[in-house]
């Protein structure tokens, strides 16, 4: 196999990754927000729930997450399992597990907000709703996009336990591909494709946090 | 009809009672002043006063307007919509001023007005730049909060309330977090709204201030009010705990 075909193969490859990536992100960001809203709930039972959860999601690896997710219908409810649920078993892993991570970090930005800000929109008469999503969320975003950016870096080279499932990502390509070729090029190769990604990534969200730099 | 209605409000932090029963009117056009000692409660009171903290006993009303009643021997709040509606009655300024540090200071001013009152945009506008321009703010409307110094954000913050057309407007030690300086510039403000007829209760420290513009002193002491009169007469109070406090600036 020729360099340009090998290429070729992982940024098919590439695909699924993205895919894996931004699916993960797309769902597990606004998951991330109600799940905090659960861990700082007034309620009790919904709080301990919550935190349970979450203690879960961090503490077991996210490669047996994603066996559990992918043989939970068979072996709970005896569902026969097609292959095309391979890949949404990674993505509902994915997001179930970095719903949990990013849970923790809204709730450090909310909980770093001054209460004065609260109480300022209180007394102007802004409706809960409002001084949440116009007051608080901004800034709570424009805090926590250090600890986001250190995940969204993860989350990328996370991807590759997908292969635990047998979705054909990158990396599953790239391990293929020298396990063929009995050569180590293929695995420098998806190396500089995840630094390249990884790079972006940070390009974009230094973007973010210059555009959201005209406050303090 | 008194403006604002305070009677016997009680409010304790677990054992702390911080209010034993405090009674107190203000009239349309009055400017009162609170003052005391730190711990005296005069912050608590204010802060029950705009629904910030909840008491436990007493009635607070507005134009006759129950924010709070006390039946059965507990407070009973007004409800959802009538609450919106006593919520317009007063404004609060803050002692470190809480401005929403993303909005530029127009966008502090009038978004309340566009948000909450659902103005049409251009009338808020025109409203704030008023407003900006009579506090010596109009060259300020594009800046950012973090731009500007302690006094103009004082005065930001004042121009929001104010925007709300509050009936009675509270502040809570407004130059507390000031130099004297920028004390200077916000203590004129306030002023110049004392002269307009603006109804103010305010708790300062600054006793000058308190004596040249109110109309009526509290001095509040223990969570009680010890004494209350005109300033001529606290300023002669022959009570050896006012005498002695006010002695001291």
């Amino acid at each position: 196999m020729d360099v340009g075909m090998m290429l070729f193969q992982l940024g098919k490859g590439m695909l699924t990754t993205g895919e894996i990536f931004i699916l993960t992100l797309l769902f597990s960001l606004p998951l991330g927000l109600l799940l905090s809203f659960g861990r700082m709930a007034k309620n009790g039972i919904l709080r301990n729930v919550t935190k349970l959860y979450i203690s879960i999601m961090r503490g077991t690896p996210l490669m047996l997450q994603l066996l559990v997710v992918y043989f939970a219908p068979f072996y709970l409810f005896g569902l026969k399992i097609s292959s095309s649920y391979r890949l949404i078993a990674v993505i509902i892993g994915f997001v179930l597990n970095y719903a949990a991570y990013f849970a923790e970090i809204y709730r450090a930005g909310i909980e770093s907000i001054p209460l004065g800000q609260y109480e300022a929109a209180k007394v102007l008469g802004y409706s809960k709703g409002n001084t949440f999503f116009r007051i608080i969320l901004p800034q709570v975003i424009k805090r926590i996009l250090p600890p986001v950016t250190n995940e969204v870096i993860t989350l990328v080279k996370d991807t590759s336990l997908a292969f635990v499932l047998a979705v054909t990502e990158m990396f599953t390509i790239a391990k293929q591909i020298a396990a063929a070729e009995k050569s180590m090029l293929a695995f420098v190769a998806a190396g500089i494709f995840y630094y390249v990604f990884n790079l972006l990534v940070a390009f974009v969200m230094e973007k973010i946090e210059k555009k959201l730099s005209y406050y303090r | 009809m008194k403006l604002l209605e305070i009677r016997h409000m009680k409010k304790s932090f677990g054992a702390l009672q911080v209010l034993k029963g405090i009674s107190l009117w203000v009239d349309e056009g009055e400017v009162v002043s609170v003052i005391g000692p730190s711990g005296s409660g005069k912050s608590t009171m204010l802060r029950c006063a705009t629904n910030l903290e909840k008491m436990d006993r007493g009635i607070v009303r507005y134009e006759g307007r129950y924010l709070v009643k006390d039946l059965d021997r507990r407070c009973v709040y007004a409800k959802k919509g009538e609450l919106k509606e006593i919520q317009k009655y007063f404004g609060l300024v803050f002692q470190n001023f809480n401005l929403f540090p993303h909005f530029t200071v127009m966008k502090n001013v009038i978004d309340p007005l566009i948000t909450v009152e659902n103005m049409p945009r251009e009338e808020a506008i025109e409203r704030g730049e008023k407003l900006l321009a009579q506090l010596g703010l109009s060259d300020k409307a594009n800046a950012y909060p973090f731009q500007l110094s302690g006094g103009q954000q004082q005065r930001v913050s004042i121009a929001r309330a104010l925007a709300l057309q509050p009936k009675v407007l509270f502040f809570d030690e407004p130059t507390s977090a000031l130099d004297p300086e920028l004390t200077g510039e916000v203590l004129k403000v306030i002023k110049e709204l004392a002269k307009e007829k603006m109804t103010m209760v305010i708790v300062t420290h600054e006793m000058q201030f308190a004596r040249e513009l109110s109309d009526r002193i509290v001095f509040m002491e223990d969570g009680a009010i010890l004494e209350e009169g005109t300033p001529e007469e606290l300023f002669a109070s022959k009570n050896e705990r006012v005498q002695n406090f006010i002695g001291k600036f």
